[in-house]
């Protein structure tokens, strides 16, 4: 129970639209994360099945049942929200235990539920403070506390953690994850942090301007992006992409170079190129070099010495591992070398 | 030298404070210092400042020429039943404009505002002409119906001004845990905005209690409130401005009580959003 299809869904506002086409199946039990840049429709999306906005087209299907236009509280999914939504005049456990209530649950049971949530999420001591008087980290585990209470068949995330500082980003990043190991319900987690959709995700939806550019597992995603903006959008430092001629000799109008899969040398190499600047991570380093060309290419390796910048250097693309693109700048199947 | 400009300042600006504040009062102050003089003293020129006797007779003679207490129990009947009955109108209105806008919720809402605009004397022929064959003239429902139609546009601006202020987000959450529009009104909505609440009801029961232009034009004997009253005592037969001033004293008296109990609540709501 929690399996949740897209089909055909169109959501305009006014004259814009923005989700001109989604489809999408989620598995029951699967940790799915919308990612995408800033306003490429993800929330619009994740607001679509939650049944917080009406679509235009398209149908909404959970566990099979029609829902596209039942009220959010019809469809047994829970939201946690980037602001947390927080009831601010109730405390902690009258905010955990709302959605109980709005159910017409007996105060006894509510009782019993709201400790066991409580205790799992570790807000025992706080239940009767208000939201007000809790650290960020705190009215986050509120907030799904909330969601978990009603135990629905699905989790709606929308940027949870975008305003919590980072060391506390990973820590819940890890406690979500685990949630979702306990629960095993349904998850689907928007965000634009490509980082968190690599560690979290069962499965990732690449999302650019509303549509759903590739859906698939990270390393799927990392080894065969499906086109040029999901293979520049996963991966850090981003892909390099080189036109004209280097993409010719591969019989492709843009290849593309991971960061990763270059290799350099003080005086022989594929290509020849200056030293623009370097940054040094500690463990690695990431260096930006001018080709003779206007190209720029960036890549990353161990700690050397010799890499400083205005110095001329060699280097060459790893055959294996360079992406070919088409005009449309979809990838191009099949072997890497023109024979 | 230098230290001394701040403090001139600020010692001009208390002086004007003060200033402005008893000029504000004076005319509340000098009708209760009259109100306990003799008739003879109330029109003696120069005027004395303090009443020579004190007297309470103009109290007793009000209350003896006029059943201050009949008109005292219209007010409260014409202010909280308009209130009510508004908020009751005001809250659904105000709701739906703030959480479900229409293209033209923005007209609406101006072309409310602008009602308050025009002078109400635009609206009495036909208001009294309406009244009259309705049956309605010196009715409380009648006069109760017209200050709360007066009011309604003030209530809505108000309450839709505080809704606005509540984040989306919460509202969405509230839909999320299964709550309906009514138990989202009365678990998080209203709660949320009970400062705004609270004060435009507040101030809705002074509008409604010092209303004077309607409680004088359909009104007479039967459901005149306080406002209503006090103009009988500056009628064709003469002034009498000792008993004029003992009838506004208890008039005002009431609503200067309710005023000053909830001025801190007034306040905070009237300053609710502008001080986050
Ligand atoms: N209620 C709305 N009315 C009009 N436009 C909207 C509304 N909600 C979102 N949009 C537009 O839809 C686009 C996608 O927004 P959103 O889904 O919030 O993006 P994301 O969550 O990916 O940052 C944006 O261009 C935004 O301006
Ligand atoms: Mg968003």
């Amino acid at each position: 129970m929690g399996s949740i299809k897209l089909d055909g869904l169109k959501k305009a506002f006014g004259s814009q639209t923005v989700i001109p086409d989604a489809n999408l199946e989620i598995a029951d039990g699967e940790f799915v994360v919308f990612v995408g840049p800033s306003g490429c429709g993800k929330s619009t999306l994740l607001r679509l099945i939650a049944g917080l906005e009406e679509p235009t087209d398209g149908r909404i299907l959970i566990d099979g049942r029609d829902v596209t236009h039942a009220a959010p509280a019809r469809r047994k999914l829970a939201m946690v929200f980037q602001s947390y939504a927080l009831y601010p005049h109730m405390s902690v456990y009258q905010n955990i235990a709302f959605p109980l209530k709005m159910a017409g649950e007996k105060a006894d049971v509510i009782r019993v539920r709201v400790q066991e949530v409580a205790t799992s999420l570790d807000l025992l001591p706080y239940l009767e403070r208000r939201p007000r008087a809790l650290s960020g980290g705190q009215r986050q585990r509120v907030a799904i506390g909330r969601a978990i209470i009603r135990q629905p068949a699905g989790f709606l995330f929308d940027e949870p953690l975008s305003n919590l500082d980072a060391a506390l980003r990973v820590s819940m990043r890890t406690e979500i994850s685990e949630l979702h190991r306990r629960l095993r319900s349904t998850m689907i987690y928007v965000t634009h942090d490509q980082v968190e959709a690599m560690t979290m995700a069962d499965r990732i939806a690449v999302m650019n301007a509303g549509r759903i550019e590739q859906f698939d597992t990270p390393l799927e995603l990392y080894r065969r992006p499906a086109n040029m903006f999901v293979a520049g959008f996963i991966g850090s430092p981003k892909m390099n992409f080189i036109e004209g001629a280097r993409a010719r000799e591969y019989d492709a109008r843009t290849i593309g170079i991971r960061p990763e899969a270059i290799d350099w040398s003080i005086d022989s190499g594929k290509w020849r190129g200056r030293v623009e600047r370097v940054e040094h991570l500690g463990a690695e380093t990431v260096v930006h070099l001018s080709l003779d060309t206007a190209d720029i290419l960036t890549f990353r390796t161990p700690l050397d010495e010799r890499l400083v910048a205005g110095r001329t250097i060699h280097v060459s693309p790893r055959e294996d591992s360079i992406y070919r693109f088409d005009g449309e700048g979809r990838a191009i199947p099949g072997p890497k070398r023109n024979p | 030298m230098r230290s001394l400009r701040p403090t001139l300042f600020k010692a001009a600006m208390t002086f004007l404070g003060w200033a402005v504040a008893l000029l504000l009062f004076f005319p509340i102050l000098w009708t209760v210092l009259t109100s306990f003089k003799s008739e003879v003293e109330a029109i003696a020129f120069p005027p004395a400042f303090w009443p020579s006797g004190w007297t309470l007779e103009n109290y007793f003679e009000v209350q003896e020429r006029s059943e201050y207490f009949g008109h005292f129990l219209n007010s409260v009947a014409l202010s909280l039943g308009s209130t009510v009955i508004g908020m009751l109108i005001a809250i659904p209105a105000a709701w739906s404009m703030a959480f479900q806008p229409a293209a033209s919720t923005r007209h609406v809402l101006m072309w409310m505002l602008s009602t308050k605009m025009m002078p109400a004397v635009g609206a009495l022929v036909p208001v009294f002409l309406i009244f009259k064959s309705a049956g309605l003239l010196d009715t409380l429902p009648g006069i109760t119906l017209i200050v709360l139609v007066g009011n309604l546009p003030i209530m809505v601006w108000m309450l839709y001004t505080y809704f606005k202020e509540i984040p989306a987000d919460i509202l969405e959450a509230c839909r999320m845990d299964g709550a309906t529009v009514w138990k989202e009104l009365v678990h998080v909505l209203l709660p949320m905005s009970l400062p705004g609440v609270a004060s435009t009801m507040l101030l809705n029961i002074i509008l409604a209690w010092n209303e004077a232009f309607w409680t004088l034009s359909l009104t007479a004997v039967k459901a005149a409130p306080l406002s209503a009253f006090i103009a009988s005592y500056s009628s064709p037969q003469g002034l009498f401005w000792a008993k004029l001033s003992a009838a506004s004293t208890l008039a005002i008296v009431p609503i200067l009580i309710i005023g000053w109990i909830s001025q801190k609540q007034l306040v905070r709501g009237l300053t609710f959003g502008a001080v986050k």
